[in-house]
């Protein structure tokens, strides 16, 4: 299975190391020529591949959207149809919109099967990962399955939390965001949710 | 690489022996007294962080340093940092050249994109540009460093043609803070400036691979090795108990202010008895903990400067003129012994 990583600042190296020391192949862009993030992959993710983004997503089996939000409008959303997608992206300082910010990310990309994880785990506390509990959410049952699978095999523990509106419980504000959690307390918070 | 060691504060308002916070006059002028304390016990740098809120009222730096730098004789006077993002790069270079001349050639500069971003809305910029703002201002600011006429056309302020930026002075250190984003790591080596770590939680030797990168690109760049250094936060008192139990309450509090518009985690006993150990970023402890632990951190990653981040806020001006009398003469000289 190929993940590809967008985002090469303090989260996505993150992510990448995992995923590359649980096995997976991996291919990792920043915004704009590959060649640009180069050096930064050879020392902080060494054996990802620099890739552009477009060429990362198409040969990838899930994608991780690890960029600051601002930068999210600049992504084309054709690229992402069918394929599974993790939201790990916060609006930074926390806004009062309507709709949870997974939400808005779904409805632009129309064409793929989004989750919401790992937005709520500071990039410094996600290393190792050591089974902690990470809140999962979204709409699509197989595509929940398929992002729990990797965080288990790349050393959290998966906490389903229901629907993709369900999941604005792992936003900034929410009662697990940079909280160390333990299984039994998100099971606990999706209770009170629902 | 010369080892080098200073002390960094955010001038937090301290408080008086009831608990009541000092006003941010009298807050101001300790801090003149603690870096001249800093001078006296023979630490090689002061730095002033910038910040705009209530709590941490240090806007004008640079104003406390040039009192600093009238009262002292040896002591490096410099930002930590200079939200230069949010700063105009003209204005920058020439206080910090006037900074410059007046310290006899001791200041240093910091520059920072900005952690702390309350600078963003007072100075009418938006947050959203800020990695623009601080690419494009960096670039104009190394170019000032070069000194003479300067003829430069950008996005983010007035072009300049053959213009004079004075006062023109020594040339000075220029390091840029990085809290973890590799492209800024990059960019200090295609600078030529020097490289400092903030590490303020989590496994200090998770940065290792920044180093590894950072020496790299510097070779990449065709420049010569420059100096790594670490900023972290700490306090030290006389034993490991009593320094963990004066800094805890006021951690507690800051953490849990700033967490609400940062998105830090309310410290628990358990997370910061952990930030406090051997694998944590708070360098609190006895002079004997703290300087295990910074000469390890900075074994780990090649650094030749650590400046300890002291005074958190709601500690007395007195706690902290201890502190930095502990630093410069019981743990800077067990550090540079274990480094020897």
């Amino acid at each position: 299975m190929k993940i590809a990583v967008l985002g090469a600042g303090h989260v996505g190296p993150v992510i990448a190391r995992l995923a590359l020391a649980a096995g997976y192949e991996v291919g990792i862009a920043g915004s704009g020529d590959p060649s640009r993030i180069e050096m930064i992959t050879d020392f902080l993710a060494p054996g990802a591949v620099a890739l552009s983004a477009a060429d990362a997503v198409a040969g990838a089996d899930l994608v991780v959207l690890a960029i600051p939000w601002h930068r999210f409008p600049a992504l084309e959303p054709g690229m992402f149809a069918g394929k599974v997608v993790i939201d790990s992206m916060n609006h930074w300082p926390p806004a009062d919109t309507p709709l949870g910010t997974s939400e808005q990310v779904a409805a632009r990309l129309s064409g793929a099967r989004v989750v919401k994880t790992l937005n709520h785990v500071a990039y410094q506390d996600m290393e190792p990962a050591g089974g902690r509990a990470v809140g999962v959410a979204g709409d699509s049952p197989d595509a929940v399955a398929a992002v729990a699978s990797f965080l288990g095999r790349i050393g959290f523990d998966p906490v389903p939390v229901g629907s993709l509106a369900a999941g604005r419980l792992l936003e900034p504000g929410g009662p697990v965001f940079g909280v160390a959690a333990r299984r039994q307390e998100f099971e606990n918070f999706v209770k009170e949710q629902s | 690489m010369t080892t080098t060691f200073g002390l960094d504060t955010f001038g937090d308002v301290t408080h008086d022996a009831s608990g009541t916070p000092l006003t941010h006059a009298q807050t101001i002028r300790n801090l003149v007294e603690q870096g001249v304390l800093a001078d006296q016990v023979g630490l090689d740098f002061f730095g002033i962080g910038e910040h705009h809120t209530p709590d941490m009222p240090l806007s004008a730096a640079d104003v406390v340093l040039a009192a600093i730098a009238a009262r002292t004789s040896s002591i490096h006077l410099g930002s930590a940092v200079t939200v230069l993002s949010s700063d105009d790069p003209v204005r920058v270079y020439q206080r910090f050249s006037t900074l410059n001349a007046v310290s006899g050639g001791r200041a240093e500069i910091i520059l920072g994109r900005g952690s702390s971003v309350d600078s963003f809305p007072l100075f009418g910029y938006d947050l959203a540009d800020y990695e623009d703002l601080f690419e494009e201002k960096t670039h104009l600011f190394a170019e000032l460093l070069k000194g003479g006429p300067i003829t430069w056309q950008g996005k983010t302020r007035a072009a300049l043609h053959e213009q004079d930026v004075v006062p023109y002075t020594e040339p000075f250190p220029t390091w840029i803070g990085v809290g973890g984003s590799p492209q800024s790591v990059v960019r200090a080596a295609s600078y030529g400036f020097s490289l400092m770590l903030a590490i303020i939680g989590g496994h200090p030797g998770r940065f290792a691979p920044f180093s590894e990168l950072y020496k790299h690109a510097l070779e990449k760049f065709g420049r010569d090795p420059l100096p790594i250094g670490i900023h972290s936060p700490g306090h030290v008192a006389e034993t490991d108990e009593q320094a963990r139990e004066e800094f805890w309450p006021h951690y507690l509090d800051l953490i849990g202010r700033l967490g609400k518009t940062r998105g830090f985690a309310t410290p628990t006993p358990e997370s910061y008895a952990h930030e406090v150990g051997p694998h944590g970023a708070l360098f609190v402890g006895s002079p004997e903990t703290v300087a295990e632990k910074m000469a390890r951190t900075m074994k780990k990653l090649d650094a030749s400067r650590f400046d300890l981040k002291y005074g958190i806020g709601g500690l007395s001006h007195e706690s902290l003129m201890r502190t930095i009398e502990l630093y410069g003469t019981k743990v800077v000289p067990l550090v540079q012994d274990m480094l020897a």
